[in-house]
């Protein structure tokens, strides 16, 4: 037996709830109720159970994870019976035997050769493969730029992906015909990655904007300076005005990521911190014992009685 | 045949009153033998196909009878097309390749 995930395309990590969902859709597509011309429906069906059967219950899915036990053996359970479904008996007494030229085979055989090409009876047979899907890790930057990425799939095909501009954590990207094959002559199944975006050491980002707290020193704060800014695109120069403080928030217009929708690139807000010389400066330290503030500051005055 | 408890007991997750309400909407019409319902194998399939539909798939009691009636027009129809295809495999290779290339000429006077 296949990997029950794999069977109800679901990442290892879904919920309960998603675990019903898809099993809800799976059933909708796949049921031999449903599906009467369609001789593959039963054996589909019969996994999507049995998929559904193990990860339903928190315990048995628990111990699939923990390896306690794996697909084939979660089988060995008392399996539930093999149930008839309604079609065996649903087209009149007789036909689910193999009652001479009026058999399910010929009948479908006939059908396809009736209505080739044509949809109808034909179509009961071809069935999409089914979806997969997988989780792929986007450093920051490869998010924020775009990138291009090789997955390895399970049966070592390789997977080109696509990471767009400004792609969002949790984004799901379909890849369309990547999934399973098809039954029938039915076009293959689609592949849905959904990118796990890694944090950066210091951009942050909110919506669009890319939001990073800058140091400056204590100079450049005072007297104002050209410096160099660090963007997802690569350092910027920007003039730190003068007199600029810690928390002091600057805008560097458009450097923040591109809006899938708009095509519109956000802004980067930088947050100063003035920081101190990391060694002694005798002469700073001179000045400010000769130094005697125009307007003394308080600036504890909200804090203390 | 079985009877109503066995049915009960061998249908997972089956309510019985969701079983007795299907039993008097006649969605199930199960065989009465002196006042007690008895249910052969196709009635046993088509309460499983029900449980699927309300239980697994969430069509509701007013929608059920909907979805039934079609997937039962769709196996009437399919019962007949059986039928004629069965009679068409009867028939000599030249009949049959006379009825497939009227369909096919048919198919292109079809939009």
């Amino acid at each position: 037996m296949k990997d029950p995930y794999e069977t109800l395309g679901l990442p290892k990590t879904a919920t309960e709830a998603q675990i019903k969902a898809a099993f809800k859709k799976l059933a909708r597509k796949h049921h031999p109720d449903l599906r009467p011309g369609d001789a593959a429906a039963v054996a589909r069906f019969k996994e999507i159970t049995a998929a559904n059967d193990l990860l339903k219950d928190p315990e048995t899915r628990r111990r699939f994870d923990a390896g306690e036990i794996d697909a084939v053996g979660a089988e060995t359970r008392p399996e539930r019976p093999q149930q008839p479904f309604y079609r065996d008996f649903a087209e009149g007494p007789g036909h689910a035997a193999q009652d001479g030229f009026a058999d399910s085979a010929t009948m479908e055989d006939f059908l396809a050769r009736a209505f080739a090409g044509m949809g109808g009876g034909r179509d009961q047979m071809r069935a999409k493969g089914q979806d997969v899907s997988y989780t792929l890790s986007v450093a920051f930057l490869d998010a924020a730029n775009g990138a291009v990425r090789t997955i390895t799939l399970a049966d070592s095909k390789t997977l080109q992906v696509t990471i767009p501009e400004g792609a969002e954590d949790r984004q799901m990207l379909r890849l369309k015909g990547q999934g399973m094959p098809g039954f029938g002559g039915g076009p293959p199944g689609d592949a849905y990655v959904e990118l796990h975006v890694d944090p950066h050491a210091f951009f942050q980002r909110k919506d669009d904007n890319i939001h990073v707290e800058v140091p400056v020193t204590l100079r450049e704060a005072v007297l104002g300076a050209r410096i160099d800014i660090p963007t997802v695109a690569g350092p910027v120069a920007m003039t730190i005005p003068a007199g600029s403080n810690t928390g002091s928030v600057l805008r560097l217009r458009d450097r923040g990521l591109r809006n899938r929708k708009t095509g519109l690139r956000g802004h980067q807000y930088i947050t100063l911190k003035v920081v101190l010389p990391t060694a002694p400066e005798p002469d700073l330290v001179a000045f400010l014992q000769g130094w005697t503030p125009r307007r003394p500051d308080t600036p504890r005055k909200e804090m203390l009685p | 045949m079985i009877r109503l408890t066995d049915l009960l007991a061998e249908t997972d997750g089956l309510h019985p009153d969701d079983l007795s309400r299907w039993i008097a909407a006649a969605l199930i019409t199960p065989e009465d033998d002196d006042g007690e319902p008895q249910f052969s194998a196709p009635h046993r399939a088509r309460v499983q196909l029900l449980c699927t539909l309300h239980y697994t798939l969430e069509i509701e009691d007013e929608a059920l009878p909907v979805v039934l009636s079609l997937i039962d027009q769709l196996y009437a129809t399919r019962a007949q097309l059986r039928a004629l295809a069965g009679a068409v495999a009867a028939q000599d290779e030249g009949v049959k390749q006379d009825i497939v290339a009227a369909l096919t000429a048919q198919r292109g006077a079809s939009p």
